[in-house]
Protein backbone atom coordinates (compact mmCIF):
# COMPACT_ATOMS: atom_id res chain seq x y z
CA UNK A 1 0.00 0.00 0.00
CA UNK A 2 1.20 3.43 -0.90
CA UNK A 3 0.02 4.82 2.45
CA UNK A 4 2.61 2.65 4.19
CA UNK A 5 5.44 4.26 2.25
CA UNK A 6 4.17 7.70 3.26
CA UNK A 7 3.69 6.60 6.89
CA UNK A 8 7.31 5.40 6.89
CA UNK A 9 8.36 8.81 5.61
CA UNK A 10 6.40 10.53 8.39
CA UNK A 11 7.91 8.33 11.13
CA UNK A 12 11.39 8.81 9.71
CA UNK A 13 11.02 12.62 9.54
CA UNK A 14 9.49 12.92 13.01
CA UNK A 15 12.28 10.74 14.45
CA UNK A 16 14.89 13.00 12.86
CA UNK A 17 13.17 16.11 14.21
CA UNK A 18 12.89 14.56 17.67
CA UNK A 19 16.61 13.75 17.73
CA UNK A 20 17.49 17.21 16.43
CA UNK A 21 15.29 18.89 19.06
CA UNK A 22 16.54 16.63 21.85
CA UNK A 23 13.10 15.10 22.56
CA UNK A 24 13.09 11.98 24.73
CA UNK A 25 9.65 11.07 23.46
CA UNK A 26 7.17 12.49 21.02
CA UNK A 27 3.68 13.15 22.36
CA UNK A 28 1.81 14.67 19.43
CA UNK A 29 2.24 14.82 15.67
CA UNK A 30 -0.01 16.97 13.49
CA UNK A 31 -0.35 16.03 9.85
CA UNK A 32 -2.17 17.70 7.03
CA UNK A 33 -3.33 15.42 4.25
CA UNK A 34 -4.38 17.00 0.97
CA UNK A 35 -7.35 15.53 -0.83
CA UNK A 36 -5.62 15.54 -4.22
CA UNK A 37 -3.58 12.48 -3.23
CA UNK A 38 -6.69 10.67 -1.95
CA UNK A 39 -4.89 9.07 0.97
CA UNK A 40 -6.94 6.47 2.84
CA UNK A 41 -6.75 8.07 6.26
CA UNK A 42 -7.58 4.87 8.13
CA UNK A 43 -4.80 2.95 6.38
CA UNK A 44 -2.37 5.81 7.04
CA UNK A 45 -3.42 5.87 10.69
CA UNK A 46 -3.01 2.10 11.00
CA UNK A 47 0.40 2.18 9.30
CA UNK A 48 1.53 4.97 11.64
CA UNK A 49 0.37 3.03 14.70
CA UNK A 50 2.33 -0.03 13.54
CA UNK A 51 5.47 1.82 12.51
CA UNK A 52 5.73 3.98 15.64
CA UNK A 53 6.30 0.93 17.87
CA UNK A 54 9.68 0.76 19.59
CA UNK A 55 10.54 4.29 18.54
CA UNK A 56 10.55 7.76 20.05
CA UNK A 57 7.03 8.07 18.66
CA UNK A 58 5.63 5.10 20.55
CA UNK A 59 3.31 7.22 22.70
CA UNK A 60 2.61 9.87 20.09
CA UNK A 61 -0.92 10.82 19.15
CA UNK A 62 -1.38 11.52 15.46
CA UNK A 63 -3.77 14.33 14.66
CA UNK A 64 -4.64 14.16 10.98
CA UNK A 65 -6.42 17.02 9.30
CA UNK A 66 -7.63 16.74 5.73
CA UNK A 67 -7.40 19.69 3.38
CA UNK A 68 -9.46 20.25 0.26
CA UNK A 69 -7.43 20.30 -2.95
CA UNK A 70 -7.73 23.77 -4.41
CA UNK A 71 -6.48 24.34 -7.95
CA UNK A 72 -5.90 27.69 -9.64
CA UNK A 73 -5.55 28.22 -13.37
CA UNK A 74 -2.40 30.14 -14.23
CA UNK A 75 -3.94 31.36 -17.48
CA UNK A 76 -7.38 32.70 -16.51
CA UNK A 77 -7.10 32.73 -12.70
CA UNK A 78 -10.13 30.48 -12.16
CA UNK A 79 -10.09 28.56 -8.86
CA UNK A 80 -11.78 25.24 -8.30
CA UNK A 81 -11.65 22.16 -6.08
CA UNK A 82 -10.54 18.68 -7.15
CA UNK A 83 -13.30 16.14 -6.66
CA UNK A 84 -12.47 12.47 -6.96
CA UNK A 85 -15.88 11.56 -8.32
CA UNK A 86 -15.29 13.81 -11.32
CA UNK A 87 -12.39 11.71 -12.68
CA UNK A 88 -12.22 8.06 -13.82
CA UNK A 89 -11.03 5.41 -11.41
CA UNK A 90 -7.73 4.89 -13.33
CA UNK A 91 -7.03 8.60 -13.33
CA UNK A 92 -7.81 8.89 -9.62
CA UNK A 93 -5.38 6.06 -8.93
CA UNK A 94 -2.62 7.63 -11.04
CA UNK A 95 -3.08 10.94 -9.18
CA UNK A 96 -2.97 9.01 -5.90
CA UNK A 97 0.56 7.81 -6.70
CA UNK A 98 1.90 10.98 -8.32
CA UNK A 99 -0.39 13.97 -7.71
CA UNK A 100 1.42 16.02 -10.39
CA UNK A 101 0.01 13.64 -12.98
CA UNK A 102 -3.22 15.61 -12.51
CA UNK A 103 -1.71 17.90 -15.18
CA UNK A 104 -2.04 15.06 -17.70
CA UNK A 105 -5.77 14.64 -17.10
CA UNK A 106 -7.33 17.71 -15.50
CA UNK A 107 -8.06 20.93 -17.36
CA UNK A 108 -9.28 24.29 -16.13
CA UNK A 109 -13.09 24.06 -16.21
CA UNK A 110 -13.28 27.64 -17.46
CA UNK A 111 -10.60 27.96 -20.15
CA UNK A 112 -9.41 24.37 -20.68
CA UNK A 113 -5.76 25.02 -19.78
CA UNK A 114 -3.59 22.31 -18.19
CA UNK A 115 -1.43 25.08 -16.68
CA UNK A 116 -2.77 25.22 -13.14
CA UNK A 117 -1.23 25.19 -9.70
CA UNK A 118 -2.21 23.21 -6.65
CA UNK A 119 -2.80 26.07 -4.22
CA UNK A 120 -3.31 23.69 -1.30
CA UNK A 121 -4.26 20.14 -0.52
CA UNK A 122 -1.60 18.27 -2.54
CA UNK A 123 -0.40 15.47 -0.23
CA UNK A 124 0.99 14.64 3.19
CA UNK A 125 2.55 17.51 5.13
CA UNK A 126 4.00 17.53 8.64
CA UNK A 127 2.54 20.49 10.56
CA UNK A 128 4.03 20.13 14.04
CA UNK A 129 5.79 17.80 16.43
CA UNK A 130 5.38 18.04 20.21
CA UNK A 131 7.37 16.10 22.76
CA UNK A 132 9.09 15.91 26.10
CA UNK A 133 12.74 16.82 26.55
CA UNK B 1 6.84 22.49 8.93
CA UNK B 2 8.31 19.67 6.83
CA UNK B 3 7.80 17.50 3.79
CA UNK B 4 8.01 13.98 5.23
CA UNK B 5 8.89 12.39 1.90
CA UNK B 6 12.40 13.83 1.66
CA UNK B 7 13.82 12.07 4.72
CA UNK B 8 12.96 8.61 3.46
CA UNK B 9 14.68 8.93 0.06
CA UNK B 10 18.13 8.03 1.35
CA UNK B 11 16.66 4.94 2.98
CA UNK B 12 14.96 3.90 -0.26
CA UNK B 13 18.32 4.03 -2.04
CA UNK B 14 20.27 2.40 0.78
CA UNK B 15 20.68 -0.89 -1.07
CA UNK B 16 21.59 0.78 -4.36
CA UNK B 17 25.34 0.59 -4.82
CA UNK B 18 25.89 3.14 -7.62
CA UNK B 19 23.61 5.76 -9.11
CA UNK B 20 24.53 6.76 -12.68
CA UNK B 21 22.75 9.90 -13.88
CA UNK B 22 22.92 10.04 -17.66
CA UNK B 23 22.67 13.72 -18.46
CA UNK B 24 23.43 16.48 -20.92
CA UNK B 25 22.88 20.18 -21.18
CA UNK B 26 21.08 19.67 -24.48
CA UNK B 27 18.28 17.48 -25.79
CA UNK B 28 18.63 15.10 -28.71
CA UNK B 29 22.13 13.86 -27.93
CA UNK B 30 21.05 10.27 -27.24
CA UNK B 31 20.76 10.21 -23.46
CA UNK B 32 17.75 7.91 -23.37
CA UNK B 33 19.23 5.44 -25.83
CA UNK B 34 22.53 5.42 -23.94
CA UNK B 35 20.78 5.09 -20.55
CA UNK B 36 18.62 2.21 -21.81
CA UNK B 37 21.42 0.37 -23.62
CA UNK B 38 23.88 0.93 -20.80
CA UNK B 39 21.34 -0.56 -18.37
CA UNK B 40 20.85 -3.61 -20.59
CA UNK B 41 24.62 -4.00 -21.04
CA UNK B 42 25.27 -3.87 -17.30
CA UNK B 43 22.45 -6.36 -16.66
CA UNK B 44 23.99 -8.67 -19.30
CA UNK B 45 27.19 -8.64 -17.29
CA UNK B 46 25.27 -10.05 -14.34
CA UNK B 47 24.66 -6.87 -12.39
CA UNK B 48 21.31 -6.08 -10.81
CA UNK B 49 20.24 -2.92 -12.62
CA UNK B 50 17.45 -0.39 -12.23
CA UNK B 51 16.48 2.15 -14.88
CA UNK B 52 14.56 5.22 -13.78
CA UNK B 53 13.29 7.60 -16.46
CA UNK B 54 12.90 11.01 -14.87
CA UNK B 55 12.30 12.94 -18.05
CA UNK B 56 8.74 13.47 -16.82
CA UNK B 57 7.49 15.71 -19.59
CA UNK B 58 9.04 13.66 -22.40
CA UNK B 59 9.74 10.12 -21.23
CA UNK B 60 11.00 7.85 -23.99
CA UNK B 61 12.84 4.84 -22.53
CA UNK B 62 9.57 2.87 -22.47
CA UNK B 63 9.45 3.17 -26.27
CA UNK B 64 13.06 2.06 -26.62
CA UNK B 65 12.45 -0.96 -24.37
CA UNK B 66 8.92 -1.61 -25.62
CA UNK B 67 7.79 -1.50 -22.01
CA UNK B 68 4.25 -0.36 -22.45
CA UNK B 69 2.39 -3.37 -21.09
CA UNK B 70 3.92 -3.53 -17.60
CA UNK B 71 3.09 -1.75 -14.37
CA UNK B 72 4.54 -1.56 -10.87
CA UNK B 73 3.17 -3.55 -7.95
CA UNK B 74 2.15 -2.06 -4.62
CA UNK B 75 3.85 -3.39 -1.52
CA UNK B 76 4.52 -0.85 1.21
CA UNK B 77 5.21 1.52 -1.64
CA UNK B 78 5.86 0.73 -5.27
CA UNK B 79 8.03 -2.07 -6.69
CA UNK B 80 9.19 -1.48 -10.28
CA UNK B 81 8.31 -4.22 -12.76
CA UNK B 82 11.00 -6.14 -14.66
CA UNK B 83 11.62 -5.22 -18.25
CA UNK B 84 14.28 -7.32 -19.98
CA UNK B 85 15.77 -8.05 -16.57
CA UNK B 86 15.83 -4.38 -15.53
CA UNK B 87 13.86 -2.92 -12.63
CA UNK B 88 12.17 -0.28 -14.69
CA UNK B 89 10.43 2.83 -13.39
CA UNK B 90 8.82 5.61 -15.39
CA UNK B 91 6.09 8.18 -14.98
CA UNK B 92 4.48 6.59 -18.02
CA UNK B 93 2.76 4.07 -15.70
CA UNK B 94 0.69 6.97 -14.43
CA UNK B 95 0.45 9.34 -17.39
CA UNK B 96 -0.35 6.56 -19.90
CA UNK B 97 1.03 8.50 -22.82
CA UNK B 98 -0.94 11.69 -22.10
CA UNK B 99 0.97 14.94 -22.35
CA UNK B 100 2.11 16.01 -18.87
CA UNK B 101 2.89 19.73 -18.92
CA UNK B 102 4.79 20.27 -15.67
CA UNK B 103 6.38 23.39 -14.29
CA UNK B 104 9.56 23.23 -12.20
CA UNK B 105 7.83 22.86 -8.85
CA UNK B 106 5.73 20.00 -10.23
CA UNK B 107 8.82 18.26 -11.64
CA UNK B 108 10.43 18.48 -8.20
CA UNK B 109 7.34 17.18 -6.46
CA UNK B 110 6.92 14.26 -8.86
CA UNK B 111 10.59 13.33 -8.46
CA UNK B 112 10.39 13.48 -4.66
CA UNK B 113 7.21 11.40 -4.69
CA UNK B 114 8.66 8.67 -6.89
CA UNK B 115 11.97 8.59 -5.02
CA UNK B 116 10.05 8.32 -1.74
CA UNK B 117 7.73 5.50 -2.74
CA UNK B 118 9.84 3.35 -5.10
CA UNK B 119 11.50 0.33 -3.54
CA UNK B 120 14.55 -0.59 -5.62
CA UNK B 121 15.91 -3.19 -3.21
CA UNK B 122 19.39 -4.69 -3.74
CA UNK B 123 20.68 -2.99 -6.87
CA UNK B 124 24.22 -2.71 -8.22
CA UNK B 125 23.51 0.15 -10.62
CA UNK B 126 20.57 2.52 -10.78
CA UNK B 127 20.75 4.29 -14.13
CA UNK B 128 18.81 7.54 -14.30
CA UNK B 129 17.68 8.93 -17.64
CA UNK B 130 17.75 12.66 -16.93
CA UNK B 131 15.83 15.32 -18.82
CA UNK B 132 17.99 17.72 -20.84
CA UNK B 133 19.21 20.96 -19.39
CA UNK B 134 20.47 22.33 -16.11
CA UNK B 135 17.16 22.77 -14.36
CA UNK B 136 15.09 21.35 -11.57
CA UNK B 137 15.86 17.70 -12.27
CA UNK B 138 19.65 18.17 -12.11
CA UNK B 139 19.43 20.36 -9.02
CA UNK B 140 17.04 17.92 -7.34
CA UNK B 141 19.25 14.93 -8.12
CA UNK B 142 22.16 16.77 -6.50
CA UNK B 143 20.01 17.78 -3.51
CA UNK B 144 18.16 14.52 -2.93
CA UNK B 145 20.38 11.71 -4.21
CA UNK B 146 23.68 12.18 -2.46
CA UNK B 147 25.23 9.17 -4.15
CA UNK B 148 24.51 10.37 -7.70
CA UNK B 149 27.40 10.12 -10.18
CA UNK B 150 26.96 11.95 -13.47
CA UNK B 151 27.64 10.48 -16.86
CA UNK B 152 27.59 13.31 -19.37
CA UNK B 153 26.63 12.84 -23.02
CA UNK B 154 27.52 15.18 -25.86
CA UNK B 155 27.56 15.05 -29.64
CA UNK B 156 30.49 16.33 -31.72
CA UNK B 157 28.62 19.62 -32.12
CA UNK B 158 30.14 22.70 -30.58
CA UNK B 159 26.62 23.72 -29.60
CA UNK B 160 26.04 20.51 -27.66
CA UNK B 161 29.44 20.72 -26.04
CA UNK B 162 28.86 24.29 -24.92
CA UNK B 163 25.88 23.10 -22.85
CA UNK B 164 27.92 20.17 -21.55
CA UNK B 165 30.67 22.55 -20.51
CA UNK B 166 28.16 24.49 -18.42
CA UNK B 167 26.68 21.37 -16.86
CA UNK B 168 30.12 19.97 -16.07
CA UNK B 169 31.25 23.32 -14.61
CA UNK B 170 28.25 23.32 -12.29
CA UNK B 171 28.91 19.74 -11.20
CA UNK B 172 32.59 20.44 -10.65
CA UNK B 173 31.78 23.58 -8.66
CA UNK B 174 29.39 21.59 -6.47
CA UNK B 175 31.92 18.75 -6.14
CA UNK B 176 29.55 16.20 -7.63
CA UNK B 177 31.28 13.12 -9.06
CA UNK B 178 31.44 13.01 -12.85
CA UNK B 179 32.21 9.57 -14.24
CA UNK B 180 33.15 11.04 -17.58
CA UNK B 181 31.93 12.29 -20.94
CA UNK B 182 30.69 10.19 -23.87
CA UNK B 183 30.80 11.61 -27.39
CA UNK B 184 27.77 10.24 -29.22
CA UNK B 185 26.78 10.36 -32.92
CA UNK B 186 30.35 10.88 -34.12
CA UNK B 187 30.36 11.39 -37.88
CA UNK B 188 33.95 12.28 -38.72
CA UNK B 189 37.36 12.18 -37.11
CA UNK B 190 37.94 15.15 -34.87
CA UNK B 191 39.78 15.42 -31.58
CA UNK B 192 37.81 18.52 -30.58
CA UNK B 193 35.51 17.00 -27.92
CA UNK B 194 38.18 14.81 -26.34
CA UNK B 195 40.58 17.75 -26.12
CA UNK B 196 37.93 19.98 -24.58
CA UNK B 197 36.87 17.33 -22.06
CA UNK B 198 40.42 16.65 -20.99
CA UNK B 199 41.12 20.38 -20.77
CA UNK B 200 38.36 20.52 -18.15
CA UNK B 201 40.13 17.79 -16.21
CA UNK B 202 37.37 15.27 -16.97
CA UNK B 203 37.61 11.71 -18.21
CA UNK B 204 36.79 11.16 -21.89
CA UNK B 205 35.09 7.76 -21.77
CA UNK B 206 34.89 7.21 -25.50
CA UNK B 207 33.02 7.89 -28.69
CA UNK B 208 30.06 6.22 -30.36
CA UNK B 209 29.87 6.55 -34.15
CA UNK B 210 26.57 7.63 -35.70
CA UNK B 211 24.61 4.44 -36.32
CA UNK B 212 22.09 4.61 -39.15
CA UNK B 213 20.53 1.29 -38.10
CA UNK B 214 19.58 2.55 -34.65
CA UNK B 215 16.24 4.13 -35.46
CA UNK B 216 14.94 0.83 -36.78
CA UNK B 217 15.94 -0.92 -33.56
CA UNK B 218 13.89 1.34 -31.28
CA UNK B 219 11.26 -0.81 -29.59
CA UNK B 220 13.05 -4.06 -30.40
CA UNK B 221 15.62 -4.81 -27.72
CA UNK B 222 17.07 -7.84 -29.52
CA UNK B 223 17.71 -5.75 -32.59
CA UNK B 224 19.03 -2.87 -30.48
CA UNK B 225 21.59 -5.09 -28.78
CA UNK B 226 22.92 -6.20 -32.17
CA UNK B 227 23.64 -2.67 -33.38
CA UNK B 228 27.10 -1.21 -33.60
CA UNK B 229 25.83 1.47 -31.19
CA UNK B 230 25.10 -1.22 -28.57
CA UNK B 231 28.53 -2.82 -29.10
CA UNK B 232 30.14 0.52 -28.30
CA UNK B 233 27.90 1.06 -25.27
CA UNK B 234 28.82 -2.43 -24.00
CA UNK B 235 32.52 -1.47 -24.15
CA UNK B 236 31.71 1.72 -22.26
CA UNK B 237 29.64 -0.24 -19.72
CA UNK B 238 32.68 -2.39 -18.94
CA UNK B 239 34.76 0.72 -18.39
CA UNK B 240 32.07 2.46 -16.32
CA UNK B 241 31.51 -0.61 -14.12
CA UNK B 242 35.22 -1.00 -13.45
CA UNK B 243 35.67 2.69 -12.80
CA UNK B 244 32.67 3.23 -10.51
CA UNK B 245 32.91 -0.01 -8.55
CA UNK B 246 36.59 0.68 -8.02
CA UNK B 247 35.87 4.11 -6.51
Amino acid sequence: MHEWALAEAVVSTVSQIAIREGLRRVTEVRLKVGELQQIEIEILRFALSELKRSSLLEEAEFIIETEKAELRCRVCGHKWFFRRNEVDEDVAEAIHFVPEIAHAYIRCPRCGSPDFEVVRGRGVWLESVEGVK
Amino acid sequence: MADPRVSVIEDRLKKVNKVLSVSSGKGGVGKSLIASTLSLALADKGYEVGLFDIDFTNPSTHIILNAESVSPTEENGVIPPRVRGLKYMSIIYYSSGHVSPLRGVDVSNALIELLAITRWGETDFLVIDMPPGIGDAVLDMIRLVKKANFLVVTTPSKLAFETVRKLASLLLEMRIPIIGVIENMKMRESPFIQEQVEKMGLRFLGEIPFDYSLEEAIGDVNKLLKTMFAQKVKELAEKIALQTLGD
